[in-house]
């Protein structure tokens, strides 16, 4: 780099920017805090789904399944799968109750986690609230998540 | 070695590689699972390998920025270790509590480990890449405190040069971001929102700062070229990697619940990220040009020119393919985002660690450099990673666009275990690949054992 362009004006790019763009992250960090009640469905997050949320947590669900589109991509999205399975919770409990324990000879296979009728229907009921969340442009782009 | 409590860092280094050997063999055994859903099924399952692959990741790079550091910072600091015995003491702490952590993952259903380590007060378990038990996170709070005081008093006691005070900055901001990890709202918009303060202000913003410090002190050290010119493109890299990278933030808040302004500003400056990466590949090259001196370790220097230009393709180019939104309602969540994570953390991460080492460790061990065949194996075990590591991308990518088509952009989408199973040839592809890597790494392993005549000093 040319001589005109000094170490010191390099340094003040770097503190300048720096401090000034995580400024504006953090401004609209508060806006985007601001306007989540629009979109974030917390009117429907009941006590029963925060529990469901936990059940989803350490059953580490997102080390297969991808919600929102984050987490892994081995098994299907979730955050639709309310809409997917005819908007029936009694089917989203169905499938994860009825998993064989040793899987499926050949195939991917969601494990067996013995969950109780509670559970199942807090995580159920979860995986709705999600459904209801409102993402932009309504994603994922079809059912198929 | 200017000082002895650099020693130091070889424990580091050392278990930051057996480690990283850990994460290949999960890496390949769940590349088998994506072929063949039942391997090791229900012992092992997919979620439980890629946890220990992921975390793996994450601490042994964690020992090898602090490796890193505690060889860098006295060095340019110009004085001993703050304190050598608690570089040590950590040392024990960190791996104890790592290994614990990846055993309680193996041993014991997840679940269970979350009761044993009474998740529930203060529930911070179960999100990606934040899977460890709280206890473990306050350990890593600790370990990572400590770090800071011990690099922190060695720094302001001794020289500032800017290479120890971008590096010192950088970790305060691992440390500093990695606290909002222990905040897990129920509300999961909110949840997901502030997961990438710790993710995304990691990978994309306070880890660049690190890479590139570590990548200044070792071309200063083998190329000899003007200290004031190397600190200039130092603060210009960064500058810009903050300076897109922060607001860049947003191209993780596209589809999360967030609001719509986020696809134009995400946007817009995660389509910056790859200029810091590419200056990075600017300056690596010009320095090394512009060389006064050939240093005998010509490994390290093949380390320092391919993390750049991995860093570069991995981070910048893999990540600008699917950073637009427009482009990203397609490919969220899909093996794009696999194959993008798999070469730029190789690429930033895992080979400026690499370089790291292969300029020091030699050092450490009372030479100038390795010797000739311990260098002709590094430097082929340096290919076969590399070259393994862009097929794994490749194929992913290919995987990644079909999985796209069939299941999101056709008119008649298929479910996505229909599509899976369409993608078994680029996953096999991607398998053999990854054994190649792991044949790389072996490789590179064998190459601090193997014996041969000394490099002739060209200095």
């Amino acid at each position: 780099m040319r001589e005109t362009f000094t170490k010191g004006m390099a340094r003040n790019i770097y503190y300048g920017g720096a401090v000034f763009f995580f400024l504006v992250l953090i401004g609209l960090t508060v806006d985007t805090v601001k306007r989540l009640p629009a979109t974030d469905n917390r009117e429907n997050l009941t006590e029963q789904v925060a529990e469901g949320k936990r059940l989803w947590e350490v059953n580490n669900c997102i080390g297969c399944h991808t919600l929102l589109g984050e987490g892994a991509y081995f098994a299907p999205e979730l955050a639709n799968v309310y809409t997917r399975f005819g908007e029936s919770t009694e089917a989203i409990k169905a499938f994860i109750k009825y998993r064989p324990v040793d899987g499926i000879e050949g195939r991917r296979s969601m494990p067996q986690f013995n969950l109780s009728d509670e559970e199942l229907e807090d995580l159920a009921q979860f995986l709705k609230y999600v459904d209801g969340i409102k993402a932009a442009r309504d994603w994922p782009p079809n059912i198929q998540g | 070695m200017k000082y002895e409590s650099q020693g130091i860092a070889k424990l580091y280094f050392i278990a930051a590689i057996a480690l990283f050997v850990g994460q290949i063999l999960f890496g390949v055994t769940m590349g088998l699972q994506y072929v063949m859903g039942d391997f090791l099924f229900p012992e092992i399952p997919f979620n439980v390998a890629r946890m220990v692959h992921t975390n793996l990741l994450i601490v042994w790079l964690l020992f090898g920025f602090m490796g890193s550091a505690y060889y860098l910072v006295p060095e340019e600091a110009e004085r001993e270790l703050f304190s050598p015995i608690l570089a040590k003491v950590m040392f024990w702490i960190f791996l104890v509590a790592g290994a614990l952590t990846i055993l309680g993952y193996l041993l014991v259903p997840y679940a269970r480990l979350a009761e044993l380590t009474m998740n529930d007060l203060l529930p911070t378990m179960g999100r990606e890449f934040l899977e460890q038990p709280t206890i473990t996170k306050i350990g890593i709070v600790i370990v990572a405190l400590a770090f800071i005081f011990n690099i922190g008093m060695t720094v302001l006691t001794g020289r500032k040069t800017v290479i120890n005070l971008v590096l010192l900055t950088g970790l305060v901001g691992l440390a500093v971001f990695f606290l909002f990890s222990f905040y897990n709202p129920d509300n999961l918009v909110l949840d997901k929102y502030f997961w990438w303060f710790v993710v995304h202000l990691w990978v994309e913003g306070v880890w660049e700062l690190i890479m590139a410090s570590l990548l200044a002190y070792v071309l200063i050290k083998v190329t000899g070229v003007d200290r004031e010119v190397i600190e200039k493109w130092l603060y210009i890299i960064i500058a810009m990697a903050l300076i897109s990278g922060l607001v860049g933030t947003g191209h993780h808040f596209f589809w999360i619940g967030t609001p719509d302004y986020w696809q134009w500003l995400g946007s817009i400056f995660s389509a910056l990220e790859p200029i810091p990466f590419f200056m990075m590949t600017l300056f690596a090259f010009n320095v090394v040009n512009k060389r006064r001196r050939d240093h005998p370790n010509k490994a390290a220097v093949l380390w320092a020119l391919g993390t750049a230009v991995m860093a570069f393709l991995g981070a910048g180019v893999w990540g600008f393919l699917h950073t637009l939104a427009p482009v990203n309602f397609y490919t969220h969540g899909t093996q794009i985002t696999a194959a993008h994570g798999h070469m730029a953390f190789y690429g930033a991460y895992v080979m400026v660690v690499l370089t790291m080492i292969s300029y020091s460790m030699p050092l450490m061990r009372g030479q100038k450099a390795a010797n000739v065949n311990a260098q002709k194996h590094e430097i082929r075990s340096f290919w076969i990673m590399t070259i393994s590591m862009v097929i794994i991308t490749l194929m992913l990518t290919a995987a990644g666009i079909m999985q796209v088509y069939l299941q999101r952009y056709s008119a008649d989408p298929l479910p996505f275990m229909v599509v899976q199973d369409r993608l078994a040839h680029f996953y096999w592809a991607r398998e053999v690949a990854g054994l190649a890597f792991l044949y790389g790494l072996f490789l590179y392993i064998y190459s601090f054992f193997a014996k041969g005549p000394e490099v002739a000093d060209v200095e």
